[in-house]
């Protein structure tokens, strides 16, 4: 992490030497030509068009709609590494299973003294509505995107467990899609793991998470705020792919005491709903009584057993920034085993000593909102201006306890097709993780996010990052 | 004592109802000093969704009124003994965490006429043990909030009823919960019947609360009546405020006004 140290680069050492996974690649696209390359990469983006991925931007009204920038050089993972991952993300999902079965029953973490209280008590991401729940299953996490970057060799951290619904499933289908049309032959000489089984998987997990009141082959629906939404694609894409039903707060109802929707053949009882509604819209009659968006009286279903929410209400809690730091205490209470993923060092503004240190340090440091997502509201000290690190500071000292503050990572490049050739750009990683009661599978791949301005460490997609598709090897 | 309680409650719709919930918390559970002998819950013009325990573990029914239906009849009807136990409630029970019921709600956010109502409490009675601390807070919000109907709704947070100088029993019960909270201690809203001595018809379900003190955990006031609960009191419901522990809550789509109307009997 110190600043000397170069950035690692996952395809070459040096200027020409590939590492070992990216061998293959790395002498077929030496033999490659750059103009032949660069038409393809255009062909991508019609391909992109034409199926419909896009994405809306909170804040900028004059885009209302915008693809996603892919890039055709993919990021290569040896299959040895992706199983320290594989490992490592396993025992965190289960930790944080274990931990919200454990924070809406006995809290047995707090009475240990292995988490302060007041983590949980003065956080609005408690859902006081799912004490004493017992979720089918025993998950709360039905589907999780644990977003990683990589330091070096073997140094991978995890930087945000996305434990509520996380988006970006459908770009890597989508990604090796593409890659599979275009470049079929790279495919054919290396042993690329497949990612295509991913909505097969989720259907049979989220169904293995059905509800006592099931009968038969249990009825999965995706539930989406609509069209508007800037995931909407998403949301129908996943639907299709499951062979669910695409449901909206309008077309469901309460009957005979269950969740339905209308059907041509009447109402048809849903057993699970993979919802992409945030919990606070999810039922007016118990949360947030001016939603348009959920189902009044889900709560009271989900209660009674009558339905299975994915993923649960309250995951929130599991993946506050404010938790975050104490992560490696948590798969420790719950798993008995040291953590296998390393958390990035992090300090607690609301802490005096931490806040003290950030102040004197904040152009060397990322400082987060605790409850905030998407790479709105922070500060990238070394990339902000004096100015922008005054403005900051003055939120800071207001409101301390709502900040956390991390070192800035070398995030490890991954190069991307430019005009002038390949150029090495920051990457990070979202594998996508689904949890049953029995298994936890995790997809070999996940979506890598790139910052496709030189230098940038913000890789969000809408603060100008682009995407990649990602190969683990079946080595 | 052996109480025998009637409660009839009825929505009539201007227009027919396209489609309506009702979250009923009607059923007492025996505990606490009371023992349910016999309850029934029966609606006419709805149907019973489902029933389960929340996270207060007051038990829940959900009911769907009939699509086109203009009125709904919801009776509760059944025998309670119960006990005087001077208020004492005492062990906590339940997954929800004391601290839980420390947090400041909607209903219960403290401003400056709340704080203002603790720092005289504490000036006048801070050498004071706890429970004398809360039995005087009882007093001081009697004396400060006159019993008043009409003039606060469901809908009243307890800084504004404070402040007005008027209210019911769920304003009355608002206030203390509020206070209690900022004097550290975790307070609840109970809902549920009294039995007033003078009368067999009475005007509404009544609220009062519970705060915990670390002598005796869980012990009722009820602010309105200036004691603690005895033996005509039945526990139907608690939770954080009103809106956890409210008798019935409903959601409604559909034009036209709700008209609602209440007969309460409890009796020996």
């Amino acid at each position: 992490m110190s600043k000397s140290r170069p950035t690692f680069d996952e395809m070459l050492v040096g200027e020409e030497t590939p590492r070992p996974p990216y061998s293959a690649y790395h002498r077929w696209f030496s033999n490659e030509d750059l103009k032949d390359l660069r038409r393809k990469s255009s062909e991508a983006e019609a391909f992109f068009r034409r199926i419909g991925i896009t994405f809306n931007v909170y804040g900028q009204a004059d885009a209302d709609e915008r693809l996603i920038p892919f890039d055709i050089v993919p990021r290569i993972i040896s299959g040895r590494e992706w199983s320290v991952l594989e490992r490592g993300i396993d025992q965190r999902v289960r930790a944080i299973n274990a931990f919200l079965h454990d924070i809406y029953h006995r809290q047995e973490i707090i009475r240990a003294g292995r988490i302060p209280k007041e983590i949980i008590s003065k956080n609005d991401a408690f859902l006081p509505e799912m004490i004493g729940v017992n979720p089918p299953g025993g998950v709360y996490t039905h589907i999780v995107g644990t977003d990683l970057v990589r330091t070096g060799e073997n140094e991978f951290y995890v930087l945000e467990d996305n434990a509520r619904t996380p988006s970006g499933v459908s770009y890597m289908l989508e990604n090796r899609e593409t890659m599979l049309q275009m470049f079929p032959e790279l495919f054919a000489q290396m042993k690329v793991r497949p990612v295509s089984s991913y909505p097969r998987l989720l259907r049979r997990s989220l169904a293995d998470c059905a509800p006592p009141a099931t009968s038969g082959r249990p009825v999965v629906a995706v539930l989406t705020p609509g069209i508007h939404n800037s995931a909407y694609f998403e949301h129908a894409f996943l639907a299709d792919q499951m062979g669910a039903e695409l449901v909206e707060s309008h077309d469901l109802s309460i009957e005979n005491g269950r969740v339905a929707m209308r059907t041509t053949q009447g109402f048809q009882a849903i057993d699970v709903l993979y919802r992409r509604v945030d919990d606070d819209y999810l039922d007016p009659l118990t949360f947030n009584p001016d939603s348009m968006l959920g189902v009044p009286g889900i709560m009271d279903v989900y209660r009674a057993g009558g339905i299975t929410i994915a993923n649960a209400p309250g995951t929130g809690i599991a993946d506050d920034k404010a938790l975050y730091s104490y992560m490696p205490d948590i798969v420790e209470f719950y798993t008995g085993e040291q953590a296998i993923l390393k958390n990035v060092p992090t300090w607690r503004c609301s802490e005096a000593d931490s806040l003290a240190y950030v102040l004197d340090h904040l152009s060397e440091l990322v400082v987060k909102e605790v409850h905030g997502s998407g790479g709105y509201g922070m500060l990238v000290g070394p990339a902000a201006s004096k100015k922008e690190i005054a403005a900051f500071e003055k939120k800071l000292r207001a409101r301390p306890s709502n900040y956390i503050a991390q070192p800035t990572l070398a995030l490890s490049t991954v190069p991307i097709l430019t005009k002038a050739g390949l150029a090495p750009r920051h990457v990070d990683l979202r594998p996508f993780v689904l949890v049953s009661p029995n298994r936890i599978d995790i997809t070999p791949g996940g979506l890598t996010r790139v910052a496709l301005k030189k230098g940038s460490l913000v890789v969000n997609s809408s603060q100008g990052g682009g995407t990649k598709d990602t190969w683990v090897l079946g080595d | 004592m052996r109480l025998k309680i009637t409660h009839v409650t009825s929505y009539s719709y201007d227009a027919p109802v396209r489609s309506a919930l009702q979250k009923l918390r009607l059923t007492p559970r025996s505990g606490h000093g009371q023992t349910v002998l016999d309850w029934d819950v029966s609606i006419t013009g709805g149907t019973r969704q489902v029933s389960y325990a929340d996270q207060f573990v007051n038990h829940t029914d959900l009911i769907k009124v009939d699509p086109g239906a203009q009125h709904i009849e919801i009776v509760c009807q059944g025998h309670v003994e119960t006990e005087n136990r001077n208020g004492v409630i005492g062990i906590h029970k339940g997954f929800a965490p004391l601290w839980l019921y420390r947090n400041a709600t909607p209903f219960t956010a403290p401003g400056s006429t709340l704080r203002a109502l603790v720092r005289q409490l504490k000036a006048d009675h801070g050498d004071a043990d706890a429970l004398t601390q809360l039995h005087a807070l009882s007093d001081m919000i009697l004396g400060q909030v006159r019993y008043e109907t009409g003039r606060t709704d469901s809908s009243t947070t307890a800084e504004t009823a404070l402040a007005e100088g008027h209210g019911v029993c769920q304003d009355h019960t608002h206030v203390m919960i509020a206070a209690a909270r900022l004097l550290g201690q975790p307070a609840r809203y109970i809902s549920g019947y009294l039995m007033m001595n003078d009368r067999v018809d009475q005007t509404a379900s009544h609220a009062w609360c519970e705060v915990w003190t670390d002598a005796l955990g869980w012990v009722g006031f009820d602010v309105s009546n200036g004691i603690s609960p005895d033996d005509r009191y039945v526990r139907v419901a608690t939770g954080r405020d009103y809106r956890d522990a409210a008798p019935i809550m409903g959601i409604r789509q559909g034009a036209g006004d709700e008209h609602l109307q209440v007969s309460l009997q409890v009796q020996q």
